[in-house]
């Protein structure tokens, strides 16, 4: 990277993260001061509210930035959305003092808070509406841990952008608002009022973010004011054309298809606190136009592209998720926001989707190492496998990025819930794994759940032995289990009762943002809001899909496969004892749990015993959530992925039959357990892809090597062709880990947590656990060496 | 013959010849050389290994033993039962070797089918001496051809000539060990001359066009450059071998000599240098043989 683009890296990197209270406060006084008048709709309120914070916002442009707008008033500060979430001072002060994924939050906004912003929200926020409206069961399950709930405190969002805003602006989006509006049958139909504030609600956003990019072109014409350098004059006239030009028209060149993205960008996390940020998907294939138009005329250079693209990535650096606290800080513990930025795949005619910015952005993804934006390539079997390696190549440094798709099991999972073809090629997966019709699709995650959870208050006959409370139905009790079946039927009983208990919750909660909380900025980006007259959180896109994601697939199928074994068809324990034992956690039993984890066939070694055993409960889960409708017209389904869930997961449940001690972390995604898994890759590989990942919207498979098992060329194309086998097995989604040597040395203080780490030692491979500390203190020595 | 002993199975072997492959490690070598690196191979019967480090002493494999064996493993009163492996909860003590069909073997080289296709990969097998155990390697190797897997065979070419020709045919590819081409020096670190091995080889090269050497380079026993010298004539000598693999020495061995309670004999000796070997892999590059560090 160039010195410019290394300066702004840096700056990003060093830059601590913080609370500005400016949004906030804007956000405050606009209600306060009933800024939008009297007897105003909601969607209007909202809009006026948006253009509000748009045209009172700092505005900022940083030395040296080619791309430009800040959602805060610098780099780092993160705004707060008190209509959603209001922090108290309680939580500003554990933000400001936590060891983990802290913001710095000075005097003056906490005086802020004090003074102006918690006393006019307190009680009203989304949060406060939402706890107040859920049942007494939803909250004795929240409070439990068998449920989050993602809506409590940032908003529905889920989605990604599609190609639309490379070739209309928003005056474009303007005339067919308008369309819109005249084409209203306030004769004859009886949402017609609503479409119509919906509609005028798009039309202020719409105007807003115009007048926002002009207020950058103006900022620039002022610094050029004071500016002497001439190369960087020339910049900021640039700056200046472009903010004047986009996003109010479509992009003319590569620069403006960037600018023009990141001003909706900021537009979509000013409006509100949307889940996974924004991102603007198959963004290769967006800019490839734009690219190969600049490199024919002449206009600019691929290292003049890449710089471009280098300080666009910086902006998502700069904009790490809004605060968040209690369980939502628990189960998404980062400051990453999630944008994920598609490359390859295929093109809507379903053609090989890489091109020449495909292998742009990788280089950008290899030079920058941010955690944001995150990477991840859609993998089709129409892609060459110079793609595939390229990116194999990045993994290898073992920072963890790209993630890789499975191209073509996306498109079959989108199909498969009625969208078109062109539909489904579009799309992509966001956030984490989550799959998507990008810009035609709301397709909104509403909470982990925790599998292990429920096998335990199965146990328990209802109660959670934790705090005793009685939470789930009377299924029976343990110990008059005779059969494995029984305690499944039980189990099925009590999946089905607190997965109801959330969707209830759900289905509130979607109305709730439906009626006080809408999007009109997002809705005029997403496919057919605008033709609907429908907000995106009312229903207004073309599909709307509510998934709810199973966390701890790996330690139920272990504890199921441990008491089936065990208990049932050896009965080398009685489930007395069992009971006992893990109530006790495992105190004086150190024999028992070795028992469990030695001897217990797990998932993630090909073994059907406890594959079958997976199958089993993923169904069980996949069945009681597929296929209900949700408030918007579309429905439930499932994915399996934790974000970090699976740590709050696991320390809310005591010891399990797999062997696992109270409290600690559960397996996560689809991957094994922890340990558990010691037949290598190819065996995980074939025990995840006996879930049938298609019935999902994203699972997430995790593995680790050790750099030297990916060394050379070989090393690269074994990879390659395992992540090609994953696909044609039908899995969804891989990603490596690339073992540093602090983790092999905490792998060497407690090997039972990776018994499935494979280091190359000499002309050979072995598992790293089964090497005497010396030879693994050489390895570690070694790997050092070879670590970044 | 449809059984016989393996020791284990490796899946995603990738060193083992070419693309993602099952290793099946057959169990019993009528070679030992000091540097095995799998001693537990060297026998044809099953053997109990104690991993000290697992053990929790709670006592369960005293009791459940039948001839007391293993308070004085010495008296080598072990008649490989198994039930102390069975009593342990801690996998501390592991039976090695399992004896088993053809079919469960082909089964579980089957699981990985997918991998081989899209690598080009398939089954190696290994051990020990698999052709010591012809007649199921023999059911094996046919096993995979019928099911148009890519084979491999890892062998020390000390067998009959007779059994190496009753397969040649069935193995796509050969990994051919060569140690020491001073047959003294053979006797005394492998247990056995060199004579059949030699002569195995080259008539296999006559006949078979897929032959990989792999010379393990093991410090002042085959490192001297007379020694390398003497293989490279050797290897020049042979029709049709289309690549030699020299694999530098490794002490990863020491663990297991140490849970099967036998003396290793190579204590001392140290892995050669990345020098050494580039050093070495020039050396027999100049008899015009296609040479790579690591197989």
């Amino acid at each position: 990277m160039n010195d410019r683009v290394s300066r702004l890296r840096q700056k990003s990197l060093e830059t601590p993260t913080s609370v500005s209270a400016e949004r906030a406060k804007l956000i405050t006084r606009f209600y306060k001061e009933k800024k939008y008048g009297n007897a105003v709709s909601i969607p209007v309120q909202r809009a006026l509210s948006f253009e509000y914070l748009l045209k009172n916002k700092e505005i900022y442009i940083g030395d040296e930035e080619l791309i430009v707008g800040e959602r805060g008033p610098e780099p780092k500060a993160a705004p707060t959305y008190p209509e959603l979430c209001c922090h108290s001072l309680d939580d500003l002060e554990i933000l400001n003092n936590r060891e983990k994924v802290a913001y710095a939050v000075d005097e003056k906004v906490m005086a802020n808070y004090g003074e102006k912003i918690i006393p006019f929200w307190q009680g009203k926020s989304m949060r406060d509406i939402i706890f107040n409206e859920m049942s007494q069961e939803w909250k004795d399950a929240y409070s439990a841990g068998i449920f989050t709930e993602f809506m409590e405190q940032r908003a529905p969002g889920h989605t990604v952008l599609d190609n639309k805003i490379y070739h209309k602006g928003f005056l474009d989006f303007i005339k067919d608002i308008d369309v819109s509006l005249k084409n209203l049958d306030l004769l004859n139909d009886p949402e017609a009022y609503n479409k119509r504030e919906e509609l005028k609600a798009m039309r202020i956003c719409a105007q807003a973010i115009i007048v926002y990019a002009q207020r950058h072109a103006e900022k620039a014409k002022e610094l050029l004011v004071e500016e002497n350098d001439p190369q960087r004059k020339k910049e900021l006239e640039k700056i200046v054309q472009t903010c004047s030009h986009v996003p109010a028209n479509a992009p003319r060149d590569f620069w403006e298809a960037l600018q023009i993205y990141w001003f909706v960008h900021l537009g979509v996390i000013t409006e509100l606190n949307t889940w996974d940020a924004f991102c603007p998907g198959r963004l290769d294939q967006h800019l490839y136009p734009f690219y190969k138009k600049g490199m024919e005329n002449g206009e600019f250079s691929s290292d003049q592209a890449k710089e471009l693209l280098q300080c666009f990535w910086v902006k998502f650096n700069n904009h790490p998720a809004p605060p968040k606290v209690g369980v939502t800080a628990e189960e998404s513990g980062t400051y990453t926001d999630f944008a994920n930025i598609n490359s390859g795949g295929l093109k809507p005619d379903g053609t090989d989707g890489v091109n020449d910015v495909t292998y742009l952005v990788l280089d950008v993804i290899d030079e920058m190492q941010m955690v944001q934006p995150s990477s991840n390539i859609q993998l089709s079997q129409k892609n060459p496998d110079r793609f595939l390696k390229s990116a194999c190549k990045i993994i290898r440094k073992g920072w963890g990025q790209p993630s890789i798709f499975n191209a073509d099991a996306v498109v079959e999972e989108l199909l498969m819930y009625g969208k078109s073809i062109e539909d489904a090629r579009q799309g992509g997966t966001s956030g984490c794994v989550e799959a998507g019709a990008f810009g035609k699709e709301s397709y909104i995650l509403t909470g982990y759940f925790n599998l292990p959870k429920v096998l335990e208050i199965t146990l328990n006959n209802g109660v959670d032995p934790r705090s005793g409370q009685k939470l789930g139905p009377e299924t029976g009790e343990a110990t008059q289990f005779k059969t494995y079946d029984q305690l499944l039927c039980a189990f099925k009983k009590q999946l089905n009762y607190f997965l109801e208990v959330k969707i209830k919750g759900n289905n509130i909660i979607e109305r709730l943002y439906a009626d006080y909380m809408p999007s009109p900025f997002l809705s005029i980006l997403i496919d057919d809001c605008i033709s609907k007259g429908k907000d995106y959180n009312a229903g207004g896109a073309r599909y709307d899909t509510t998934y709810i994601q199973g966390v701890g697939i790996g330690s139920i199928t272990d504890s199921m496969s441990a008491i089936k074994c065990h208990v049932f068809e050896e009965q080398r324990i009685p489930i007395e004892d069992l009971l006992r034992v893990l109530a006790n956690n495992f105190t004086g039993e150190e024999k028992i749990r070795q028992m469990f984890l030695n001897k217990t066939l797990k998932y993630g070694n090909d073994d059907d015993y406890a594959d079958d055993i997976m199958k089993e409960i993923f169904t069980a889960f996949h069945s009681a959530v597929n296929g209900r409708k949700n408030t918007r017209g579309g429905i439930y389904r499932v994915n399996m992925l934790p974000t970090t869930c699976h740590v709050y997961f696991g320390s809310v449940i005591g010891a399990l039959p797999d062997g696992r001690m109270a409290g600690e972390p559960l397996s996560e995604g689809i991957s094994p357990a922890q340990g558990s898994d010691i037949k290598g890759p190819t065996a995980v590989i074939k025990s995840a892809s006996k879930m049938d990942h298609v019935h999902t919207g994203g699972t997430l498979l995790n593995q680790k090597f050790t750099p030297q098992v990916l060394q050379g060329d070989g090393g690269i194309s074994n990879l390659a062709h395992l992540v090609r086998s994953y696909f044609k097995l039908g899995g969804h989604h891989i990603q490596f880990n690339v073992i540093s040597a602090d983790t092999l040395r905490f792998a060497q203080e407690t090997p039972e947590k990776y018994r499935d780490l494979i280091v190359r030692v000499a002309g050979y491979s072995d598992y790293f656990c089964d090497l005497s500390k010396p030879l693994q203190d050489e390895i570690i020595g070694r790997t050092e060496h070879q670590s970044f | 013959m449809d059984q016989g002993i393996i020791f284990d199975i490796q899946k995603y072997s990738i060193h083992d010849g070419p693309g993602i492959r099952t290793t099946i490690f057959l169990k019993g070598c009528p070679l030992n050389c000091w540097w095995c690196h799998n001693p537990e191979s060297q026998s044809f019967n099953k053997e109990v290994l104690f991993w000290e480090d697992r053990c929790i002493g709670c006592g369960d494999c005293l009791k459940a033993c039948p001839t007391g064996a293993i308070e004085k493993e010495s008296n080598n009163k072990c008649i490989l039962c198994g039930n102390c492996v069975k009593a342990c909860s801690t996998g501390a003590r592991e039976l090695v070797g399992r004896r088993v069909t053809v079919s469960e073997v082909i089964k579980d080289i089957e699981k990985d089918l997918i991998f081989y296709d899209q690598s080009g990969g398939g089954a190696t097998f290994s051990g020990g001496e698999a052709v010591s155990q012809i007649g199921f390697l023999k059911s094996l190797l046919k096993g995979c051809r019928e099911r148009e897997i890519h084979t491999a065979l890892d062998t020390t070419g000390f067998c009959d000539r007779e059994y190496l020709f009753q397969i040649a045919d069935l193995v796509d590819l050969f990994l051919y060990d060569l140690k020491i081409m001073d047959d003294h020096k053979h006797l005394k670190y492998t247990g056995v001359s060199n004579n059949r091995i030699l002569q195995n080889l080259r008539e296999l090269s006559l006949c078979h066009d897929n032959i990989v050497i792999r010379i393990p380079i093991i410090p002042d026993v085959n490192d001297h450059d007379n020694d390398i010298d003497a293989m490279g004539k050797f290897i020049k000598s042979l029709l049709n071998v289309r690549e030699v693999n020299i694999l530098p020495y490794h002490n990863t061995g020491m663990d297991k000599y140490k849970r099967l309670n036998i003396e290793y004999l190579l204590s001392g000796a140290t892995p050669p240098s990345k020098d050494k070997m580039e050093h070495i892999k020039k050396r027999l590059e100049r008899f015009g043989l296609q040479v790579q560090v690591g197989g």
